[in-house]
This record gives structure tokens, C-alpha cells and sequence, in this order.
């Protein structure tokens, strides 16, 4: 590459769009990590870009009920603190949620009935009452804190055990694993007789996967529903089965699979091939010992793909999949999640992280083969 | 943990049970055609027809599960457009002028062309500039790296990403949203951004151009390095400035892989569905194509007939790019 002449105000303002864009690139994923590990109270009222400063929230708690009130120096106590195990600095506090800062921390309020209530900054309540309290629910508090900031795992552990999100983890990896191996398998063999065997109708059979290569995966839903219904019906094991997913992926994955693999192959150099014909291999024994060695950059590449499709896959999990428990992927189980709990942003947050961890350390573990794979697929 | 163990088991049976098919059918092969210890006449014989025979054994496999998984549904899905909502009463041309007449099919297509004219466009643009400019620099790969990431994200995974950065809070609380945060510490007001009509599109797409980004530059990236030294040199010497050489001798020599990377976008890009029906399900007109065939499919119990007919508007958008790649493959293989 050349570089221009103008020297250093260039560079410097391709370093500094460079930084630019890659900031853009980057700050979702990891405003979704910090947020995913922050305090859920905290994570709901700041946003993460102030996950390392202490915040002001907002908070309200119930005293604790007048049946654990003392009786001191002629006054009915009830004590206790609103902080609970939390750190944390209480500036204001209020009786009631039109009111919540009315009172500076340390000063005392007065409520109904000659009750007295005082929030020192510790977080340490004391109610106070001349004549005996009544009722059996405490007194709520409300009051705002200086919290610091608070890191945990928390919402993890929650996801993958209330949420269900460790079992769909299992259930992804049921649907990936076969479906990575399968489609290679098959594809191998059919490269090789597109690549390096003549017989009539090669041309056309490479045109078709070429063809195959962009049909939209829409097209196959409905009849593919319709014919799973009936060898459901016909096995009695129902339309939606591990086994049909694994195929249906494989199918999928298969033109690219191929084409893919046959530019790979026909790649390879001719004279080993004709070579080992001469000594009487036959293709059998070609492919076996020569083509499959050789192709393990190209197999590689496309098991990272299809690995990483599988996995993020959700339309076809959610048309061949059952949702029960047995069944939902993590895709799956992210979306319901979506649904249901559209705002508790520590369980999205969390649960989006989980997903995506897997396909990140594949993808930044295996990078080269993913790179060559692309250009092996798209430039010519 | 059971269920894993299950799913290995089975996936090593079928493992083994296609290199049985292999193994053994290349076999039987051999022994019905031998082509050793017989009079030389024979071995010829058998040979020509074991050539003849084997391609079709290394590609069954494959033939038979992109016909039942690709061709076959194809051409039933065309069948069943003409049918109705169970596949079974033939009801003509009924489901296509339901399509075209109704409001929902214009706002999807509209959408759908929106989605083909920005996220190609910006995906392709930022794609280059990006791969120009890291080539530059020392720490380009490190950067190109951070931003090729993005494709290996779901997009339902990207999409909770997208939806904690739109997020948006009423009033005066503090917005946790970072666009909403942005626009609060400028001054401005907060804004239910998926929310608002049109420009909600885009801020749907905006989550696509951010995983497509990494493709396009990657590929882009490595045809830049495939542009002779000469020419850019012989462009230096002739005076020409960054902007000229770019313009006039980088863009017009990897003009052929821009449009591959076009038209895998476009491709990608008439299929979208899950970024769509985790932001919104298609709500506050942002319905696209594929979501709502995906709906048609399921609403009411399913309607096949009009799900196909949307899957067919698909399809048929796609049959161009179909054709140019085959034309693009066969050119191809010709040259070698």
C-alpha cells in the first residue's frame, strides 16, 4: 500500500476515524456485558456508562412490622435498616411515594398519629409512637441513597436456573453438534465427484447447487411442515424431533456445503490425482487418503459456518422445534424471554450474553479458517 | 446432560452409518465390477461401468436431501399458493389477489425494498471505507477484528443488544438507554425510537449494517490487497491525490467484488426475519416479508396457501441474483 505523502495529519485522522468506528462497532456488546453483570437495582435506574461511579437511587423499603416493637424509656420503637447488607449513603428520605424526599437524612419526620420516623445516613430507621402501633404491616420508607457501585453474577446464576436457560443451552448443543457433522460429511463426497469425476450431467448438477445456493429458506417451511407431519404421523414420534432438525439444517447447509468444498478441491492439484489413478487407486481410495487430508482448511472453514448458523439459527428451531422444555433452544428461549420479560434488562442482558458466548469464542478462536472460508465463498 | 449424551450417541450412529453407506456401497461396487485377477477384456469392462456407476454413489446422499429439502419444496410451495389454508381445496388465483389486495402485503414490500436499498448500500460503503483505512495502520487487524465480531452474534442475540440501546423511559428518569442518554445529555427529548412510524425502519436496520459491516469488509479488505503495487504507483507518479487514486483506480479494479458482497447482502437481507420479530413482530409498520409469511404460517392455526404466496414474492425477488450467479459460476468454470 502506498502511503501519501502528506504524512502525519493524515494518518492521524485515519487513526482517529479507525478508533471512531471501531467504538461503534463495539460499545453495544459491551454495554450489554457491563450491564450484565451490574446490581439489578442499579442496572435499572443508570445506565452501565456509569457502572463504575456511585449512583443515586431511588429506593423504598418496609420497616419492619409492629409486632417487633420495644418499648423503650416510655416510647414504642420499631429499629432496623433500610440499606439491609448493602453499602450505601441515604441523603433523603419520605413517607410517602408523592413525597419521597421531604426529609434530609438525620432529620425527624412526623407521620400520622404522633408516629415519628428518622432515616440516619447509615440507612438506620428508628419509628417511634408514645402510644402502643397497630397494624401488621411496616411502615414503608422512601429514600434516596448514594449506592457504590455493585458488580455481580447474580442475574447468571438466575438465568441459568429459574429462567431455564441452562437446559436450552444443552438443547442448543443437542441441535448443533449433529448438525455441524452431518451436512460435512455428506458434502466431502459430493464435492469430490463434482470436482474431479466425469460423468454426464456434472455441468448442470453444479449449476443447481450454484442455483440452490440463494432459494430462501422460506420456500422450504411450509411443504417441509407438511412432510413432517405425515412420517411424524407415520413413525409416531410427532413432527417436531431432534432428527428432523438435524436434517433440515443439513439441507440447508448443504449448497453452500458443497460449493464451498468443490472450489476447494477442484483447487487441488491434478497430477496427484491422476497419479494415484495410474497406480490403480480407485476414487474411493483417492478421496480417503488424499482428498480428505488435504481439504481440512476448507472443512474447517465451513463447519465454523455452519456452526455458527446453527447455533444462531431461530426460525428453524422455532418451525421444527417443539417449545417445551426438552426442546427450546437458546434462541428460542432469548425471544419468549423478550416476551415475557421485555423489561428486566438483567435477565436480557444475561441471558443475551450466555447465547452469544459460545459463537464469540468460536469466532475469535478460529478466525483465519472463518476468513478463508468467506473468500473462498464470495470472492472470484 | 442425559440429552447430550443421547444426541452424541445418535450423531456417532449417523456418522457411522453414512461412512457405512460409503465404505460399504463403494465395496459392493468392487465386488460386483472387480477390476483385478480377471482377463484384461473384463477388467476394462467392468472398470468403464464402475466409473459410470460410482459418481452417482458420492453424490446420492447429497441429491437425495437437497431434492426433498430444497427442489421438492420449491415447487410445492408454488403448488400450494393455489391452495387453501390446509393445502387441500384448490382455490385458483384467490390467494394472489388476497396478497395484492391487501395493505399489509404493500407496507411488507415497501419495508422490504427500504431494507434492500439501505442495509446493501451502508453495509457495502462503511465495509470499504473501513478496509481502506485499516490497511493503513498497524493496529488494522486488531480493529478489523473488533468489527467483523458483530457476525457472530445471533441477530436475536443483536437484536436485545439494539433494544437496550433504544430503550426508553417516560419523563424525567434517568434513561438507560445510551441513544436516548445521548440525546437527553444534548438537551434533547427523550424518544421511543422502534416505536416511531418510518424512521423506525431504520433503526431496525441500523442492527443489520452493524453485523454485515465485518463481511464486507473482510472480503472487500482482501481484494484491495489483490490491486497491483504498479497501478497505484503509476497513479502516484501522474499526480493523482488519496481521493483520485481511490475513486478512479482501487474502486473500479475490486468493482466485481463489490457486487458479490451486494448482492450476499441483498440476498440476506430479503430473508431477514428475527431482527424484525424480536424489535417489534412487525408492529408500528415495520412488517417485513419473511415475518410475515413466518406469521401466516402459524396465525389462526396456519394458513399454508397464503404463507406460500409470500414465500413465492420472496422467491421471485431472489430469482435475478439466482440467475447471475449461475451465469457468474459457469463463466467461471469455462476459464479453467
Amino acid at each position: 500500500m502506498v502511503i501519501s505523502k502528506k504524512g502525519s495529519a493524515l494518518t492521524a485522522v485515519v487513526h482517529l476515524t479507525v478508533l471512531f468506528l471501531v467504538v461503534m462497532w463495539t460499545i453495544p456488546t459491551a454495554g450489554l456485558f457491563i450491564s450484565s453483570i451490574r446490581d439489578k437495582d442499579q442496572l435499572s435506574t443508570s445506565g452501565w456508562w456509569t457502572a463504575l461511579s456511585t449512583s443515586e437511587q431511588r429506593l423504598v423499603e418496609r420497616a419492619a412490622s409492629p409486632e417487633s416493637q420495644t418499648q423503650e424509656n416510655g416510647l414504642w420503637v420499631i429499629r432496623g435498616n433500610v440499606l439491609g447488607d448493602s453499602e450505601g449513603e441515604v441523603t433523603r428520605f419520605g413517607s410517602s411515594s408523592l413525597k419521597p424526599e421531604d426529609f434530609a437524612a438525620g432529620e425527624t419526620a412526623e407521620l400520622r398519629r404522633g408516629i415519628r420516623l428518622q432515616v440516619m445516613a447509615n440507612g438506620d430507621y428508628e419509628i417511634s409512637s408514645e402510644t402502643e402501633m397497630q397494624g401488621r404491616r411496616g411502615q414503608r420508607i422512601f429514600y434516596t441513597a448514594e449506592v457504590p457501585p455493585r458488580f455481580t453474577l447474580d442475574n447468571y446464576r438466575e438465568v441459568l436456573g429459574a429462567e431455564g436457560l441452562g437446559k436450552s443451552f444443552i438443547n442448543s448443543l443437542t441441535v448443533t453438534i449433529p448438525a455441524t457433522i452431518i451436512p460435512i460429511l455428506i458434502a466431502a463426497f459430493a464435492a469430490y465427484a463434482l470436482a474431479w469425476m466425469k460423468f454426464p450431467g456434472r455441468g448442470l448438477l453444479i449449476a443447481a447447487v450454484v442455483g440452490l445456493l440463494v432459494v430462501p429458506l422460506q420456500m422450504s417451511l411450509i411443504p417441509l411442515l407438511k412432510s413432517y407431519n405425515v412420517i411424524g404421523e407415520f413413525f409416531g414420534v410427532g413432527a417436531k424431533t431432534y432428527v428432523g432438525i438435524w436434517l433440515a439444517h443439513t439441507g440447508f447447509g448443504l449448497p453452500l456445503a458443497i460449493y464451498l468444498l468443490r472450489n476447494y478441491i477442484a483447487g487441488l492439484p491434478g497430477e496427484i490425482i491422476e497419479s494415484a489413478r495410474v497406480d490403480g487407486a480407485s476414487d474411493f481410495d483417492i478421496f480417503r487418503k488424499i482428498i480428505l487430508p488435504l481439504s481440512f482448511p476448507a472443512l474447517a472453514s465451513f463447519a465454523i459456518f455452519q456452526f455458527l448458523w446453527v447455533w444462531n439459527d431461530l426460525l428453524i428451531a422455532m418451525v421444527f422445534l417443539g417449545n417445551n422444555e426438552d426442546q427450546l433452544v437458546m434462541t428460542g428461549q432469548l425471544r419468549e424471554l423478550l416476551g415475557s420479560r421485555g423489561g428486566n434488562w438483567e435477565i436480557l442482558t444475561a441471558s443475551a450474553f450466555i447465547t452469544i458466548i459460545i459463537p464469540l469464542c468460536v469466532f475469535f478462536g478460529l478466525q483465519r479458517y472463518l476468513v478463508r472460508g468467506l473468500l473462498a465463498g464470495s470472492v472470484k | 446432560m442425559g440429552q447430550l449424551a443421547t444426541a452424541l450417541v445418535t450423531m456417532i450412529l449417523g456418522v457411522l452409518a453414512c461412512a457405512a453407506y460409503f465404505y460399504g456401497s463403494n465395496a459392493l461396487l468392487d465386488l460386483i465390477f472387480p477390476g483385478k485377477n480377471r482377463p484384461a477384456s473384463e477388467i476394462a469392462r467392468n472398470l468403464r461401468i464402475s466409473n459410470r456407476i460410482r459418481p452417482w454413489l458420492f453424490l446420492g446422499p447429497a441429491v437425495l436431501i437437497l431434492t426433498f429439502y430444497l427442489f421438492y419444496p420449491v415447487v410445492d410451495s408454488l403448488r400450494l399458493s393455489f391452495f387453501g389454508r390446509t393445502g387441500e381445496e384448490f382455490v385458483g388465483l384467490s390467494n394472489y389477489t388476497w396478497l395484492f389486495g391487501s395493505e399489509e402485503f404493500y407496507e411488507s414490500f415497501r419495508n422490504n425494498m427500504l431494507w434492500l436499498i439501505f442495509v446493501p448500500t451502508a453495509a457495502t460503503f462503511f465495509g470499504l471505507v473501513i478496509a481502506t483505512m485499516t490497511d493503513r495502520i498497524w493496529w488494522g487487524n486488531i480493529a478489523k477484528s473488533l468489527i467483523f465480531m458483530p457476525m457472530a452474534i445471533s441477530f436475536i442475540g443483536a437484536s436485545v443488544i439494539w433494544k437496550f440501546i433504544y430503550d426508553y423511559r417516560s419523563g424525567g428518569d434517568p434513561q438507560i438507554g445510551l441513544l436516548n442518554a445521548i440525546v437527553v445529555f444534548f438537551g434533547g427529548d427523550p424518544q421511543p425510537w422502534i416505536t416511531i412510524p418510518f424512521w423506525n425502519n431504520f433503526f431496525l436496520m441500523i442492527i443489520l449494517v452493524w453485523i454485515q459491516t465485518g463481511f464486507a469488509m473482510v472480503i472487500l479488505s482482501a481484494a484491495l490487497r489483490g490491486i497491483p503495487d504498479e497501478t497505484i504507483e503509476a497513479a502516484v507518479l501522474d499526480g493523482a491525490n488519496g481521493v483520485q487514486i481511490f475513486f478512479k483506480i482501487m474502486v473500479p479494479q475490486i468493482w466485481g467484488t463489490i457486487a458479490v458482497v451486494w448482492t450476499t447482502i441483498t440476498i440476506l437481507v430479503l430473508k431477514v426475519f428475527d431482527i424484525v420479530l424480536a424489535m417489534t413482530n412487525g408492529q408500528w409498520g415495520t412488517q417485513v416479508l419473511a415475518n410475515q409469511m413466518f406469521d401466516w404460517m402459524f396465525r389462526g392455526g396456519g394458513d399454508f396457501g397464503r404463507g406460500a404466496v409470500v414465500a413465492i414474492v420472496i422467491m421471485v425477488l431472489v430469482i435475478p441474483i439466482m440467475v447471475w450467479n449461475i451465469k457468474r459460476a459457469n463463466a467461471e468454470m469455462e476459464g479453467r
